[in-house]
């Protein structure tokens, strides 16, 4: 039975079977690549995603627990990386290799739509959910702040 | 001379090999494509995936509308050199920035190779910069000189009246001007390059890229979810693979009970390989699944070297090893006569350190996209790969056709740190076994799972070290014996061999390289306990400046010197280390207590870049927990090419050493990884990292590495540093609660 959601706005169906992380929905079906697989089993946050606003490990998620709710991507962020944490990003240099720098933001999204002015410990307890093994951390820190900064 | 250079290379048969200057311009001609309509930002140049207009050179071609696309060589694992090393050429070239575009070069060695790694393609090392810098520096200057040349014909004057601003060829006298994209519509390649000396390149002074900060080209699609790695890529008609690998290296499947696997949602095929069970199935997740399922039903000969093999006990014979000098041992190197010093000797100190083994734990699982074709006789692969050789290399051996056959897509890596240029492309071979299994193309991905206990790891490594001193208690002679697990006969028996035997990815950095101490011994005692091995990021450095730097604090502690006035004294003779050390010392206040914490010091010189550092730590004594809380670092590598990108490699390089040091460790049971993920192979978070204080300094020394150069730094700044604190040293890492607390006990 077809499992229908809504994906960066549009509406979405998947027949994958109902326990399928939504991960591999995403980026196999969907092909929103962005999202990446790191660990599947929800310690490395690069497989991270918005579902009703707010984070969530779409590997640890099953297909069958977002029907007829909404999931934002990273391509979803903004149409033209003009998001306040994108253009951020690149002021600050911050990708490496840049694979886990999707869940990075979409953390950091999450985290901003809750608490628009963070404090330099509040973004590192909430940004320690994700591992960045290129170790861009301290830039991570200075995006969000600069992105607080510039909403 | 209409052949598009990479296929006409890529088509020479051996014996038509070509000198890299005639087949710089010599094989060059006219390529005409449409201009991908990528958006970007004025003043930035861009990731391409082809190269548009006339190829002026194998790294050059230059469009009517000015763009220039530049080859770059190496492969991007997040190093940053697939900018870096288009910029060189740019910079000589005199292009402007904003119209280049990058594209990775296709795999022709004899073009694009790595001068500093035999001339195979190959990006390790951090040495990408350093070997390339010189010749792309000529080979920009060789395609400027030939625009200067068609733009003197075409004005009617002679080409020492004109001169370039970015993209532009101008003449003074006449105030005329003609544009990069204007010359190339007409531009005439000569058969041969033409000669540019070294003295005629650009000075120091003159550049116009080289130390200034650009953005890195690929890097907006980094935040957009639009960077392309391998296991992205879709292909028609493709199936998904999962690999069940045999537990210890050398081992095979002997009985396969696939009914588990074949009640999965649905269908799936099960492959025996010749190192594992392959599985093919319509999605990844069912792939995953029937791997699963199949984990308990399959049994394994007991074949290879491994079995039986348990890393704690294997440390204890190694330490042992180590000390007991009647144990043979292979000279790595030595100056003067350290034995017949050590007899002489008034006074001596002797220690013992230990080094697990580690994972690189790039965050992209390792995978691989094949495609063979239906009579097996071409296959075409979609890979992160530190090597695009050995990426075309052995899936030809493997399938029994010729090197060009084989097609690559080189894509952007989601880390390396090392583990994607072994010999044996593991993930790759995957890929191309089960495609040809299969008839179409297959997408194989490895879980984390997959990754951990089927890594190749770090080595463990045990060091005795003896220093002896003379009357007035100078440090005259240092003898260090290191017992390790083999890396090169394992990862690359290719350049192993090429290197005479010498593994120099478990010895480099044994030396006490700008040191001056009198007489010096190391060796070697060579190891092979059938463990996968392989480089990670810093190499043999990591352990064994480990035991290095922490001995002579060791030594310095003993003797009641300062540690950091006891490295100037023996460093007074390499000027450019003394001011790294000095500069470091002053940005951390060294010499000034801190309460409840403790300062350390390391420093060294890898493959000439000088690095220093400084970590400040406190233990917590009730849990064993150190925390670092700064972390003052600086690098000399010469000419910094991208100087932000050298602070920020060298950040990424101080986090990874910290893993290394605090909590990373592998160990193995009966052969096999004990790790599974990242729950119990923990790599530093956010919350972990200390705050970083990174001076580059640059000089106008020829370039050096930046890649892991601080990597071997943090282990032993921190040993030394908890030692300056609680008068404990800690000599085993890593320095994980449980031993420090047994330490401290």
């Amino acid at each position: 039975m077809a499992i229908d959601f809504i994906v960066n706005g549009k509406g979405a169906s998947t027949d994958a079977p109902p326990a399928t992380p939504l991960l591999w929905v995403l980026r196999e079906g969907l092909k929103l690549t962005g999202t990446k697989f790191g660990c599947g089993t929800g310690l490395c946050g690069a497989c991270m995603v918005h579902i009703d606003g707010k984070r969530a490990f779409s590997c640890q998620t099953q297909v069958s627990e977002i029907a007829g709710k909404s999931v934002t991507t990273i391509e979803g962020l903004s149409v033209d990386s003009s998001h306040p944490l994108q253009k951020a990003w690149l002021a600050e240099h911050v990708p490496q290799c840049g694979y886990c720098q999707s869940g990075q933001i979409m953390s950091a999204a999450d985290l901003l739509s809750q608490n628009p002015q963070p404090t330099r410990a509040q973004i590192i307890e909430h940004m320690s959910t994700n591992i960045c093994r290129c170790g861009t951390y301290q830039r991570i820190v200075r995006a969000v702040e600069r992105a607080a900064r510039e909403v | 001379m209409t052949q598009h250079v990479a296929v006409g290379a890529l088509n020479a048969s051996p014996s038509q090999v070509l000198s890299r200057r005639q087949v710089m311009l010599g094989a060059a001609g006219l390529t005409f494509a449409v201009a991908l309509g990528v958006d970007r930002p004025a003043g930035a140049a861009a990731l391409a995936t082809e190269r548009t207009g006339k190829a002026l050179s194998p790294w050059v071609s230059i469009a009517a509308d000015g763009t220039v696309t530049i080859m770059s060589p190496a492969t991007e694992m997040g190093q940053g050199s697939m900018t870096s090393l288009p910029l060189i050429i740019a910079e000589e070239l005199d292009a402007d920035w904003s119209k280049v575009r990058v594209v990775p070069a296709p795999p022709v060695d004899a073009i694009y190779g790595n001068p500093g790694f035999g001339g195979m393609m190959y990006t390790a090392g951090s040495n990408a910069v350093t070997s390339y810098y010189r010749p792309l520096r000529i080979f920009g200057a060789q395609v400027r000189r030939v625009l200067l040349d068609n733009a003197g014909k075409k004005l009617g004057v002679p080409v020492e009246e004109l001169a370039t601003e970015p993209s532009a060829v101008v003449h003074a006298k006449s105030g005329r001007k003609l544009s990069y994209g204007e010359i190339a519509a007409f531009a005439e390649i000569p058969a041969k390059a033409p000669e540019v000396k070294p003295e005629a390149l650009k000075k120091p002074g003159e550049f116009r890229l080289i130390g200034k900060d650009v953005r890195r080209v690929e890097l907006p699609g980094k935040v957009n979810g639009s960077a392309r790695y391998s296991i992205d890529v879709q292909v028609p008609n493709m199936l998904y693979g999962a690999v069940l690998r045999a537990p210890v290296e050398g081992s095979v499947p002997d009985k396969i009970d696939d009914a588990k696997a074949k009640v999965i949602a649905g269908p799936v095929t099960i492959v025996r390989l010749p190192y594992g069970v392959g599985v093919l199935a319509d999605t990844p997740w069912a792939a995953f699944e029937a791997r699963r399922a199949l984990t308990q039903s399959v049994t394994w000969s007991r074949t290879g070297t491994a079995w039986g093999f348990d890393s704690d006990k294997g440390m204890e014979r190694f330490a042992a090893d180590a000390k007991n000098l009647a144990r043979g041992a292979t000279e790595w190197s030595r100056v003067g006569d350290t034995r017949g010093e050590m007899q002489k000797a008034s006074s001596a100190l002797e220690v013992e350190y230990r080094c697990d083994y580690a994972y690189h734990a790039q965050m992209e699982p390792l995978n691989a996209i094949a495609s063979v074709s239906q009579s097996g006789d071409s296959v075409e692969i979609w890979a992160g790969t530190q090597s695009q050789s050995i990426a075309c290399e052995a899936p030809a051996k493997v399938l029994g056709i010729p090197r060009d056959k084989v097609k690559l897509n080189d894509m952007l890596m989601g880390g390396g740190f090392g583990r994607r240029g072994n010999r044996d492309v593991d993930f790759i071979i995957d890929a191309v076994l089960l495609s040809k299994e299969a008839g179409r193309p297959v997408k194989v991905i490895w879980t984390r799972e997959d990754d951990v206990h089927n890594g190749r790891f770090r080595p463990i490594s045990a060091h005795y070290l003896k220093a002896g001193f003379d009357p007035s208690g100078k440090l005259t002679a240092w003898h260090h014996r290191i017992a390790v697990d083999r890396v090169g006969p394992y990862m690359d028996p290719v350049r192993y061999q090429m290197s005479g035997g010498k593994d120099f990815i478990a010895m480099l950095g044994a030396d006490l390289q700008g040191y001056d101490v009198p007489h010096q011994l190391v060796e070697q005692l060579y190891r092979d306990t059938g463990v996968r091995t392989n480089p990670l990021r810093g190499i043999s450095f990591t352990a064994n400046k480990f035991a290095t730097e922490t001995f002579l604090d060791e030594i310095a502690v003993k003797r009641g010197i300062d540690p950091v006035k006891f490295r100037l004294e023996l460093l007074k003779n390499t000027p450019r280390a003394v001011k790294v050390v000095e500069r470091v010392a002053e940005m951390a206040n060294w010499g000034k207590n801190r309460e409840g914490r403790g300062l350390g010091f390391a420093f060294l010189d890898y493959s000439g870049s000088q690095v220093a550092g400084i970590a400040e730590v406190s233990v917590d004594r009730n849990n064993g927990q150190i925390k670092v809380h700064d972390f003052w670092c600086t690098i000399d590598c010469g000419v910094a090419v991208q100087p932000d990108n050298v602070a920020a490699q060298t950040e990424s390089s101080i986090v990874y050493g910290l893993g290394m040091s605090l909590s990373e460790r592998i160990s193995v049971k009966d052969g096999m990884v004990e790790q599974s993920n990242f729950y119990d192979y923990r790599v530093p978070r956010m919350n972990e990292v200390p705050a970083m204080h990174i001076e580059v300094i640059a000089t106008d020394n020829h370039p050096t590495g930046a890649g892991q150069m601080a990597t071997p730094l943090i282990a032993p700044a921190i040993s030394s540093a908890v030692m300056q604190l609680t008068g404990v040293r800690l000599r085993h890492t890593p320095f994980t609660p449980e031993r420090v607390k047994a330490a401290l006990a």
